[in-house]
């Protein structure tokens, strides 16, 4: 026990960045307000017989990793805290912890529940109090070790932050390569973190934005395949596609409904571009939305699917408008500047937007107003919300051609950098999976 | 609206008598008539794909022709300048006397502007540069527009000299 301690005290001593691995976080922005980061230790989770020990170390990693992701906590461990017994899962030694200075603790367990499969013990501690916060378990199989820690991470957020959860998710965006005259775009899937990347699409036709539908199962995105731009659907899981509208007809910018029934897009003939809707199984004759002798485009649902958000140049610059999801009602709300790419919140009342011109990622309410610039880079744009509403994700170009993909806390807070094999752009982030 | 309706459904239907099939309607598509996507499968077009051929010769003789194949824009603008009159002109003329050929109008935008917007500003130069070229006589049905947003530039630099090459319309010769 002595030496326990005496480790766990060492490890607090030591300043946390040179213990961390570190972090791919830049200091953008640091709005007033941000509340102090959560310190958290996560060991190893001991694994019960048949089961590699190697997993419980790994989750516990990726619970780590992804409530730093947070930016609202400080997580220590595993590597450095000692190892933990399944019986101390829901007993653990409090008075250890909390003199070594932790608040919070992560403890648990993984064991076999049948061949190939596992359960997950997941459980938070308030040291301080000496308190059991959560007790989860999660079965998943052992090849999904990753899914369960996500569960673990978002449980423990969503109990300390009162927050709804974001980790468990992925992200669908335009993986690029090549020079920026020959750049080849495809679209690519991954976990919120990085993990299990794989490609949809394979690159003989330039995509770019590409949107989850709302049950996390389909993409609808923008190919240049045929040598005209136009809206595609794909079935994830089977990789079937289709032309949303039949046709030769310019189409762009496509966002699903709420209820995942709808696609509304920009078209674009005779030199207007104008938003239009259609049913996202091709079952319906499309329907215009808008009419100004201008550009519309980049439409945005409300979270309860009865108004859309979009840009349009009618009144001489790029500004946000909303109306009513019949195109009735077109009202602008956007006054700090120009403005374009809006991204409805599914949580609140708030909207993502570029700011053009400095091409900076920001949010104002949906009524208008409350204009607020989170990003600072050469050229931010394509913001995507978390589905808890607390993150944005954008992509960021810079002036040597290269992009990758961000997320900034809504609340203020660093941006953090995600990591992507290649260059990234036009991020969506899913839904909850579940 | 209407007009490009029309042109899709001319297009289409040059497309598809080669294959014997019926002419488009010229009204919005069926419902349930969507096609597949060509890179799900094998790799070739559907019926909704107008086989663009490119013809390099033929591009060769109209830059020749016409001293260009490119027009340039100004920053979030889409009017057709004089410099760029005269060689919609030169390049009509090419086009009124090779009328076997039809040609892609391409519109393009600089990397300084959100990927949708340009989307739809690369569409507004390439009917600017049509209107032109339809005003001096070269029928709608030889011409196609499309535009490419900002995912071809042809200057790779980040300044101002290189977006005011990327800002155009190229007339590109096809069958």
């Amino acid at each position: 026990m002595r030496s326990f301690l005496f480790a766990v005290a060492a490890f607090i001593a030591v300043p946390a960045s040179a213990q961390d691995e570190p972090p791919p976080v830049e200091v953008e922005v640091e709005s007033g307000g941000v509340t102090r980061a959560i310190s958290i230790a996560v060991p190893a989770l001991p694994a019960e017989a048949g089961v590699a020990v190697s997993i419980g170390r790994n989750i516990a990693e990726v619970i780590a990793s992804g409530l730093r992701s947070s930016g609202r906590f400080a997580p220590i461990g595993p590597g450095g805290l000692p190892n933990t017994s399944v019986a101390q899962a829901e007993t653990p030694a409090y008075g250890e912890w909390r003199a070594a200075g932790v608040q919070q603790l992560v403890s648990g367990f993984v064991r076999s529940s049948g061949p190939n499969q596992i359960t997950v013990g997941c459980y938070l501690h308030d040291v301080v109090a000496g308190r059991e916060l959560v007790r989860q378990g999660f079965a998943v199989s052992a090849d999904n070790w990753r899914r369960a820690a996500h569960k673990c991470a978002d449980a423990i957020y969503g109990r300390l932050t009162g927050e709804g959860a974001f980790l468990d998710t992925r992200i669908v965006f335009v993986a690029e390569t090549g020079p920026k005259d020959r750049r080849v775009k495809r679209i690519a899937l991954m976990d919120s973190d990085g993990a299990n990347l794989r490609y949809l699409t394979e690159g003989e036709a330039t995509v770019v934005t590409p949107r989850f539908s709302p049950d996390g199962r389909r993409l609808a995105y923008v190919s240049y395949a045929g040598r005209r731009a136009r809206v595609w659907v794909l079935d994830i899981a089977t990789g079937a596609r289709r032309l949303l509208v039949p046709g030769l007809a310019l189409t762009s910018a496509p966002r699903f409904s709420p209820d995942g029934s709808r696609i509304a897009y920009a078209r674009s003939a005779d030199g207007n571009t104008d938003v239009w809707i259609a049913n996202a199984d091709g079952s319906s004759v499309p329907q215009r939305l808008t009419s100004a002798p201008g550009i519309d485009t980049s439409p945005s649902f409300s979270p309860d699917g009865r108004r859309i958000a979009f840009e349009s140049d009618r009144s001489g610059s790029q500004q946000i408008y909303v109306m009513d999801a019949d195109g009735m009602n077109q009202r602008r709300i956007s006054f700090g500047g120009p403005s374009a790419s809006p991204a409805w919140s599914p949580r609140v009342d708030r909207i993502a937007f570029v700011r053009v011109g400095a091409f900076r990622v920001g949010v104002m309410n949906a009524s208008g107003g409350a204009e607020q610039l989170l990003t600072d880079g050469w050229q931010d744009e394509s913001p995507s919300w978390a589905p808890n509403g607390q993150f944005v994700m954008f992509n960021r170009f810079t002036r040597e051609g290269r992009s990758s993909l961000f997320a900034v806390p809504v609340g203020g807070g660093s941006v953090r950098r995600l990591p992507t094999p290649q260059d990234g752009s036009d991020p969506s982030w899913s839904p909850l999976q579940r | 609206m209407r007009k490009s309706l029309t042109i899709a459904a001319l297009s289409l239907s040059l497309g598809l008598a080669a294959c014997g099939r019926k002419p488009a309607p010229e009204t919005l598509p069926p419902a349930q008539a969507g096609p597949t996507d060509p890179s799900a499968g094998s790799g070739t077009t559907s019926d909704d794909e107008v086989d663009l051929v490119e013809l390099p010769g033929s591009q060769s003789a109209l830059v020749a022709a016409a001293g260009s194949d490119t027009i340039f824009f100004g920053t979030d603008r889409s009017d057709v300048s004089s410099d760029a009159q005269a060689t919609l002109r030169a390049q009509a003329r090419w086009l009124l006397a090779n009328p076997a050929v039809r040609a892609s109008v391409e519109g393009h935008a600089d990397e300084r502007g959100t990927r949708e917007y340009n989307q739809a500003l690369g569409e507004r130069r390439a009917q600017a540069a049509k209107m032109f070229l339809m005003a001096q006589g070269v029928p709608e049905t030889r011409l196609l527009t499309i535009s490419w947003g900002k995912e071809r530039p042809v200057a790779t630099g980040a300044d101002e000299s290189a977006w005011a090459q990327n800002r155009r319309s190229v007339t590109v010769v096809v069958r």
